[in-house]
């Protein structure tokens, strides 16, 4: 189901080998080099890396900047893009945009509101909602149209991605409405992070009875717990992320100095449960801050390095605008 | 609740009467003023123009503080409480249950289409018997593809239909 085009994550999906894909969270300063540190530890390991949009409604470096960057450093990225900040004239500009520098990869969400970030303040805008823009950009690459009716000539061939919270009420409707937003369009899913496996195994299975699964890849978030404190700021602070008691136990049932190492092991542990599940296409690792720490938790899994060699990132972008691969859609 | 949205059917008089009214701005004034007090009590109504309740459960989605239409965001706590609003419940739980409690699930997996931001302040219900709302929300997105996809993936069984 996902479509011929260019992009590591791409091939991936469609050789249906188990993807990785982390995070990078740009900068607030104008430093290009930020990206492109992050860009050289992650390179060997990932598939593709998001580059997120104004995180937790913080005012950062731009996405699209981050992923010209990011595939400078030979990194493909996944450009995020929320509807918190744009209308839809700024938000179709901002894809057509990514198109035209050869930027694979995109993936739509609603975002945090604005009452989380730096600047409370500010209009939240929230025109379209994320199965809306799914929506849009199906509708500008396939069929080459904007909202508008307008052509867009020529369209677009970045692969379309969304994001699913299994753990946030109401449970029983996540499957359904991440089986809205593949019916929008999205061709790969990340996930929240996964603590609670017995949650998630259950929406898993509602998601392969769908059959979402098959037209979607599932790409399932994860990260290692680094402190108590960071524990409970992602609880208490980060809306969306859900802990369970057991694994808070465990943390605070070790003596601080071993907090880390246990954090990684549940890690490793709970990557090596979602390999083994059904429908589960890879694993999408976040670790703000931490991104050194990837390649460790990636190895003790047996997770190896990506096989493909890295390519410049103009040979991305040749290959991501060959017409024969426009035809072949 | 679904009781009242068989009173406000659309029908030959109520479209000649939406007709008319637009003819009359005053009358329409008043009765849009009219149609905001009677939906703002009951529903918390935000005057959008192109109503929604009737595939939300009767929960207005643009009570939502992202104004989202398609179903709950990702922030909604274990509680069901709104991530802006801790002391609400979301939106979309208070949707999902009515839904089920009536069978009506299947309306919720319905795609709805961007609103037009120039209806604010509008009668919806003159939108709604001039059929204007007709493709408000769809089974088809218009593409072949998704049309397929759709059916495939049984989202859409029963239900849904205005």
């Amino acid at each position: 189901m996902i479509p011929p085009g260019g992009g590591r994550l791409r091939a991936a999906l469609r050789s249906g080998r188990f993807v990785v894909t982390a995070e990078i969270g740009p900068p607030r300063g104008a430093d290009g080099g930020a990206i492109a540190e992050k860009a050289a530890l992650l390179r060997e390991w990932v598939d593709a890396a998001n580059i997120t949009d104004n995180q937790g409604a913080h005012t950062r470096l731009a996405s699209w900047a981050g992923s010209i960057l990011a595939l400078h450093s030979g990194v493909d990225p996944v450009m995020q893009l929320t509807t918190r900040d744009r209308n839809r004239i700024a938000l179709q500009s901002d894809l057509i945009s990514a198109g035209a520098v050869g930027i694979p990869n995109v993936l739509m969400l609603s975002g945090d509101h604005p009452t989380f970030g730096d600047h409370p303040d500010a209009m939240p805008v929230f025109d379209l909602d994320s199965v809306q823009l799914i929506w849009t950009a199906r509708l500008m690459r396939d069929q080459g149209r904007l909202l508008s009716g307008k052509p867009v000539k020529p369209a677009p061939n970045w692969l379309i991605g969304a994001v699913e919270n299994p753990f946030a009420p109401p449970l029983r409707f996540r499957a359904a409405r991440m089986g809205k937003k593949v019916a929008a369009g999205a061709e790969f899913i990340q996930t929240q992070f996964v603590f609670d496996l017995d949650i998630f195994t259950r929406w898993m299975a509602e998601v392969t009875e769908l059959g979402l699964e098959q037209r979607c890849g599932v790409i399932a978030g994860v990260g290692p717990i680094r402190t108590v404190r960071a524990m409970e700021f992602m609880q208490t602070r980060v809306p969306g992320i859900h802990i369970p008691d057991e694994v808070i136990r465990r943390i605070r049932g070790v003596p601080s100095d071993q907090v880390e190492a246990e954090g990684m092991r549940l890690c490793v542990e709970t990557i090596q449960r979602l390999r083994e599940m059904t429908g589960v296409a890879g694993v999408h690792v976040m670790a703000f801050g931490q991104e050194h720490v990837i390649p460790e938790l990636l190895e003790r899994v047996g997770i190896p390095p990506r096989t493909a060699p890295s390519h410049s990132a103009e040979i991305e972008a040749l290959t991501y605008r060959t017409g024969e691969e426009t035809d072949a859609r | 609740m679904y009781r009242l949205h068989r009173v406000l059917k659309p029908g030959t008089l109520k479209r000649w009467f939406a007709r008319f009214l637009e003819r009359h701005q005053r009358l329409y004034s008043l009765f849009t003023r009219a149609e905001k007090q009677v939906k703002g009590s009951a529903f918390g109504c935000r005057m959008c123009g192109q109503c929604a309740l009737p595939a939300t459960g009767y929960a207005c989605p643009m009570t939502c503080p992202k104004q989202l239409r398609n179903g709950p965001c990702g922030g909604v706590s274990p509680t069901g409480a709104c991530e802006v609003y801790p002391e609400e419940q979301c939106v979309w739980v208070t949707a999902y249950e009515r839904a089920q409690e009536e069978g009506r699930v299947s309306d919720l997996t319905l795609l709805q289409r961007p609103i037009d931001h120039r209806e604010w302040g509008r009668s919806s219900w003159v939108n709604y018997w001039q059929g204007r709302d007709d493709d408000l929300w769809t089974t088809d997105d218009g593409l072949t593809r998704t049309h397929l996809v759709l059916t495939d993936l049984r989202l859409l069984s029963g239900g849904g239909q205005k």
